[in-house]
């Protein structure tokens, strides 16, 4: 009985695989979970460790249903629940290492095994990016070898034969796998009907703009979204994504209105770009177009402002195509109502930049004149373009233009457009991206968060909304050549946006980004829509014929599977042409009720074959004659196998002879 | 060379009634040059088997009483001082004979189990600093009584993988015993026994031995018959390569004594569970014995 305890006990090596694999499968949530969780966490794996290592006794039950009370208590306090994403991986990290302090049984150490699995399934509800996959591709084989280990009917020190067993079972699942994600019904709507905290942390613009706001966005290399155009990219200097645009204006902050209204009517000058989006989930209702979006087929909403709206928020990466006109007049006519909306600044603001403004419209004979005077200005007086600019006085447009004149695309883009206010010029101002960089394959284009960038629309008489950008007057390096281009290397900006000496990183960077676009494109944004093109070009758009080519394509894996092992089990696995011949002898006799058994030698079965079937001694005693000869004995000749060979025939047909009297 | 071996048989068999089967086994470990590990109840003929082989094959015997009071230099041998010489004069123990007897070789503390069976491994002694060679031929015949009765030292895993071979003798049948009961006391009988393998023909039967031919598919056959025992997860431990030699050589003696000079599968399921037996634990222990379970092996492993 004693040896029996003994022998059940999971060996520490396996014990210690299991912990490794935990930690493993843990790691990227405890990166992200509060420390006081990571700590505890970990603290726990370890004292499991020590705990086998020392032969300790594992805590009373009392003990670990306090912990759990503790940890339920602990989540609530750190995010104010139990349920949701965040709460709930928290809460389940801490039961599965508060678990592993009582696997006493081996069901116990199954259910530490099935929770591992389980929140490897959680980190995609985090992230969905190749790395993730990949990973947990990787501990995935890991658990499965613990998992081999435990299940023996006694348990096995984890080993490399574990191991091997466990890649041959995911290799084998991978057919399966991709046939399960092609066919597999998508359910719309963001993913497994994600809780809205699932959403927060992604980077993005927002529908409003205040100093410093996109300063932040620059720090990213994050990829915004992809492009693939149709044929020849817009020059750089065109290359303006429109998001949103920004006409309100109260003294700080510009802000985004929702106009229930039709787009304008535009004319175009020129041939339309037309082009394909892949944009990654930011969480919002907006698009991001090439300036200027037009309607047509597929290209969905656009607003009275000339965005591309989307009527969910952009949950999950998102494909569409749009067309774009880079010669446009946008609203030729602006009523007096408009006009005044346009030119509206609150009191008392500005008063600096008003006056100024106002002496440029006096010696002026046109509008147009006052936005080149406005430019040369910028590009006369010292300004400077930085990521980092200084803090700026109350009134930030009078302090930026005649103070500091220090800052970044929003700076520029607020102050031009009110100095255009001033000067009683309707103006407003837009925010989205500029620039993209072509990705090391040259078969998309790719756009950062550091390329998120603010430039101003001014209202001209007769040639409508014109996009007038006075980042480019300051720093026209931002504009043709990225942010990189524009700021000190010692600026604070992103590595994928920097030129010059880590040219190896930028260059390792773009591979990335071919090899992340392919995955974003191929793999995260095939989503039910896609799915139910896909399906139906196959001719799968009926349910029925769905779960037919679902159910069939398993079972004919699983049935080519088969037929490998049988084929392995079978003629392949024996190439000694004797020992054929004797499984040929052996299903002849076979037919006779002498079914050879597990574990008989030749001579053995020979000789029941014998007693059974006197009629065929003489035959018999030859096949095993030269069968023995030739498989057992030095240097048989060819003649033996030759005599083999006839006396399997000569046995079959004896047998058939003697069989039909 | 094979008549002397028929009628080694049948001399033997005239002395252990009805245990030719057990014989057979004791001269395939002999042939195989290994040593022997004869385990039973007492009474049943361990001695009279070690006697009637030394006998029969002409080699000098010895025979140890192992008891717990055993010093190792009782084995071995110790240095005399000797007046007249003025010098350490080494007296051999009773190993250095062809054919030792270690009787109840379980009843000794490990500290005198340990002499025998490092000179069961070397085939030399190392004794007063100096090594001398044991004679040729060497084999020890161990007996032992069942683990289970009181006062032994079982043999360590180690140490029993030094005996090639592992045997019972059991009880009698019953015509047999009849015979037994009826007859001559047996030691008498064995003294009238004449050699009928000298140790010099003996050495060339080995030589023979090591000739018989062992097939690419018999090894494999034994590999296939170590890995299941590996991992079957049915014992302990699993069979060593050591363990795999002892089968390939015991199945080269086993064809050899059935006149055949290539070694059939069937001689390798003959031996196995002597061989095999003592190397093995099994997981659960039902009773049914080490030897037993190897047995069961030979029907689960397909013979490829």
């Amino acid at each position: 009985m004693l040896r029996r305890q003994a022998a059940d006990q999971l060996p520490h090596r396996t014990l210690l695989g299991l912990l490794t694999v935990l930690a493993a499968v843990l790691l990227p949530h405890l990166w992200r979970a509060p420390l006081w969780l990571t700590a505890v966490a970990l603290a726990l794996l370890v004292g499991r460790g020590v705990v086998s290592r020392r032969g300790w006794h594992l805590p009373p039950k009392l003990i670990n249903l306090a912990g759990a009370g503790l940890a339920a208590v602990a989540v609530t306090a750190e995010f104010g629940t139990i349920f949701g994403r965040d709460a709930g991986v928290a809460l389940l990290v801490l039961m599965s290492c508060l678990k592993l302090m009582e696997t006493r049984s081996r069901r116990d150490t199954m259910i530490a095994v099935f929770l591992a699995y389980f929140l490897m399934l959680t980190h995609f509800l985090f992230d969905q990016s190749l790395l993730t996959a990949g990973y947990m591709l990787v501990t995935g084989w890991a658990t499965t070898a613990v998992l081999i280990a435990i299940s023996r009917r006694r348990y096995a020190r984890l080993g490399a034969a574990e191991g091997r067993l466990a890649a041959i079972l995911v290799v084998q699942g991978l057919p399966i796998m991709a046939l399960l994600f092609v066919l597999f019904p998508r359910l719309p709507g963001p993913l497994w009907g994600l809780p809205d905290d699932a959403h927060s942390g992604v980077t993005g613009l927002s529908d409003s703009m205040s100093p410093g706001s996109i300063s932040q966005l620059s720090q990213s290399d994050a990829v915004a979204f992809r492009v693939r155009f149709d044929g020849a990219p817009p020059p750089p200097q065109k290359r303006y994504w429109r998001g949103l645009v920004l006409a309100d204006y109260n003294g700080e902050d510009w802000t985004h209105a929702n106009v229930d209204a039709s787009p304008r009517p535009v004319s175009k000058r020129a041939e339309p770009v037309s082009y394909t989006v892949t944009l990654e989930p930011h969480n919002e209702r907006w698009l991001f177009a090439l300036d200027l979006p037009a309607n047509g087929p597929g290209t969905g909403s656009l607003s009275y402002f000339h965005e591309r709206r989307s009527d969910e928020p952009v949950r999950e990466t998102r494909r569409y195509t749009g067309r774009s006109y880079s010669e446009y007049r946008l609203q030729p006519e602006l009523g007096d109502r408009l006009r005044d909306a346009y030119t509206q600044l609150p009191a008392d603001t500005h008063q600096r930049a008003r006056s100024l403004a106002r002496s440029w419209a006096a010696k002026a004979d046109s509008d147009g004149a006052v936005v080149d005077r406005a430019l040369a200005y910028m590009r006369n007086q010292p300004f400077e373009y930085t990521l980092s600019p200084e803090p700026l006085p109350d009134d930030h447009v009078d302090g930026f233009l005649f103070e500091t004149q220090s800052g970044f695309c929003e700076h520029y883009a607020g102050a031009f457009a009110v100095l255009m206010r001033a000067a009683g010029i309707p103006a407003r101002v837009v925010t989205g991206y500029q620039g993209a960089t072509e990705s090391a394959a040259g078969d998309h284009w790719t756009v950062r968060q550091s390329d998120a960038h603010a430039w101003t629309e001014v209202w001209l008489p007769e040639s409508g909304w014109r996009r007038v950008d006075p980042t480019n007057a300051v720093s026209p390096e931002r504009v043709e050549s990225g942010l990189g281009a524009a700021v000190s290397s010692d600026d604070g900006a992103p590595t994928m946006a920097r030129g010059g000496e880590a040219s190896w990183l930028r260059t390792m960077g773009r591979t990335w980004d071919v090899i992340d676009a392919t995955w974003t494109g191929w793999v995260i944004s095939y989503g039910p829509s896609r799915q139910s093109g896909f399906l139906s070009a196959i001719g799968l758009d009926e349910t029925w014929r769905l779960v037919a080519a679902l159910a069939g394509g398993v079972m004919a894996f699983m049935g080519l599977f088969g037929l490998v092992l049988i084929g392995q089990q079978m003629g392949a696995r024996d190439p000694d042409p004797a020992s054929r011949l004797w499984r040929r002898a052996q299903r002849q006799l076979a037919k006779r009720g002498i079914h050879p058994r597990a574990g008989e030698g030749p001579r053995d079965y020979a000789a029941r074959a014998l007693a059974t079937a006197p009629e065929l001694a003489a035959t018999i005693r030859q096949v095993e004659r030269y069968y023995l000869r030739l498989r057992y004995y030095p240097r048989p000749s060819r003649d033996d196998l030759a005599q083999l060979r006839a006396a399997v025939r000569q046995l079959a047909r004896e047998r058939r002879r003697t069989t039909s009297r | 060379m094979q008549h002397r071996l028929d009628e080694l048989f049948r001399q033997a068999e005239s002395v252990l009634l009805g245990k030719g089967d057990t014989i057979r086994l004791a001269v395939t470990c002999l042939l195989a040059q290994g040593h022997l590990l004869i385990e039973d109840r007492p009474g049943v003929g361990k001695t009279t088997l070690a006697h009637l082989l030394a006998r029969l094959l002409g080699m000098r015997f010895q025979r140890i009483q192992f008891t717990s009071d055993l010093l190792p230099a009782d084995i071995l041998g110790t240095a005399v001082y000797e007046r007249d010489t003025n010098r350490f004069v080494f007296h051999p123990g009773p190993i250095f004979a062809q054919l030792v007897l270690a009787d109840e070789v379980n009843r000794a503390t490990p500290k005198a189990q340990s002499a025998l069976l490092e000179a069961m491994g070397e085939r030399q002694v190392t004794a007063e600093g100096e090594t001398r060679a044991l004679p040729e031929p060497f084999f020890v015949i161990a007996t032992q009584n069942p683990v289970s009765q009181l006062g032994t030292f079982p043999l360590p895993e180690s140490q029993l993988d030094r005996f090639l071979m592992r045997i019972e003798i059991g009880y009698p049948e019953r015509s047999a015993e009849r015979e037994l009961l009826r007859g001559q006391d047996r030691r008498r009988l064995i003294e009238h026994l004449e050699t009928a393998l000298p140790p010099e023909q003996l050495a060339a039967v080995q030589g023979d031995v090591e000739q018989v031919h062992c097939a690419d598919a018999v090894i494999a056959y034994v590999q296939a018959l170590l890995e299941h025992t590996r991992d079957s997860g049915a014992f302990r431990l699993g069979l060593s390569p050591r363990a795999g030699q002892a089968l390939i050589a015991a199945s080269r003696a086993w064809a050899y004594l059935d006149g055949r000079s290539a070694v059939l599968p069937e001689d390798v399921q003959a031996i196995f569970p002597h061989v095999a037996g003592h190397r093995l634990q099994p997981v659960d222990d039902d009773g049914a014995g080490a030897s037993n379970r190897a047995r069961q092996l030979l029907d689960q492993v397909t013979i490829p």
